[in-house]
């Protein structure tokens, strides 16, 4: 059994969307984190919701980031835990700079809700291991912010070191203008961090698990996440020194 | 307790290199109300900081460390201070 943490921020309003997928689609362990906590209590991956963390006051994310629980978060990333930030999440991440870049307001300054095609560029990612590089992914989108911006050069290396993860794109798969809901540079919808575990992404897969809502591109993230857990055996949850009695269940 | 007689006024601006929609969008309502002579503009942020410290350098100080802190984003912002 894999154990989520989901971060609660006052105004994360994706934590029980989360909630909802991981425990009751997925049949995984899933527990909710006040973000006033200093430890996530042993879970083996994180989710930093979507939602309007302190309002978005100031700038998205940049109140959150000082969140007591974001030290662990930032502890357990550098351990090599899975962490998935989702729209707000991703802002957060960016705020904390746990991942490069900052959000612009969307460029039309359009509040856009609606399905995007997602086209995954890298399956080397926790959250990505099951995709197939080029499978067009349906999400929803629901953001105000999420014109994705790095200067050139931090641009240009998160292209060379293959961190773009995913890229908003036609049905067909094509990484057009008309494809790009907000104008973010080189159409990214999602980026990782150099060790390749913490991911970010404006649209929500949370929201894309059940057939009922639209979709269920959005599972693969989370299946590929227990997957790639399963396989490392508790061996992260021992790097982080999150949860005691780890390394006698690795020895069973 | 403090002396509470200094003020600090953080402008924080998008850099020059950065996009803003929300600028551009105003541009061009005001040369659409006639105001063609409004070549472009920035929108930015303007915070009033109340500090219980006692000179202006010790303002400009504090003023400087949670805006580069906290009030800006250095990605994409940069902040001038006046005390």
């Amino acid at each position: 059994m894999t154990t989520f943490a989901i971060v609660v921020f006052p105004g994360s309003n994706c934590d029980h969307d989360a909630y909802h997928a991981i425990k009751h689609v997925l049949g995984e362990d899933a527990r909710f984190v006040w973000h006033k906590e200093t430890s996530l209590s042993g879970a083996d991956a994180v989710i930093l919701p979507g939602g309007f963390s302190h309002g978005d006051y100031l700038r998205t994310g940049a109140i959150a980031r000082f969140s007591p629980v974001m030290a662990a978060v930032t502890r357990f990333a550098a351990g090599g835990g899975p962490v998935l930030g989702i729209c707000n999440g991703f802002q957060i991440l960016l705020e904390c700079g746990l991942l490069p870049g900052a959000m612009l307001r969307n460029r039309d300054l359009k509040f856009h809700c609606e399905f995007v095609g997602l086209r995954v560029e890298r399956t080397d990612t926790p959250f990505t291991a099951l995709a197939t590089a080029g499978q067009v992914l349906r999400m929803p989108i629901a953001h105000g912010e999420g014109n994705y911006y790095a200067p050139p050069e931090t641009m240009a290396a998160l292209e060379d070191e293959g961190r773009v993860v995913f890229r908003y794109a036609t049905a067909a798969g094509e990484p057009t203008e008309l494809a790009n809901p907000n104008g973010a540079l080189h159409n990214v919808a999602g980026i990782c961090n150099p060790a390749r575990n913490v991911v970010g992404l404006m649209p929500h897969p949370e929201r894309a698990c059940e057939a009922a809502v639209g979709s269920t591109d959005g599972l693969v993230l989370f299946t590929s996440v227990v997957q790639e857990l399963s396989e490392r055996g508790e061996l992260q949850a021992i790097q982080a020194g999150a949860a005691p009695g780890a390394r006698e269940r690795v020895a069973l | 307790m403090g002396h509470h007689n200094m003020k600090a006024r953080v402008f924080v601006t998008l850099k020059p290199s950065v996009f803003d929609p929300q600028g551009n969008t105003i541009a061009q309502a005001l040369q659409s109300l006639g105001y063609g002579t409004v070549a472009d503009v920035r929108q930015g942020k303007y915070f009033e900081l109340d500090l219980d410290v006692s000179t202006a350098g010790e303002a400009q100080r504090l003023a400087s460390e949670v805006a580069e802190k906290v009030l800006a984003n250095p990605v994409i912002e940069s902040f001038r201070i006046e005390t």
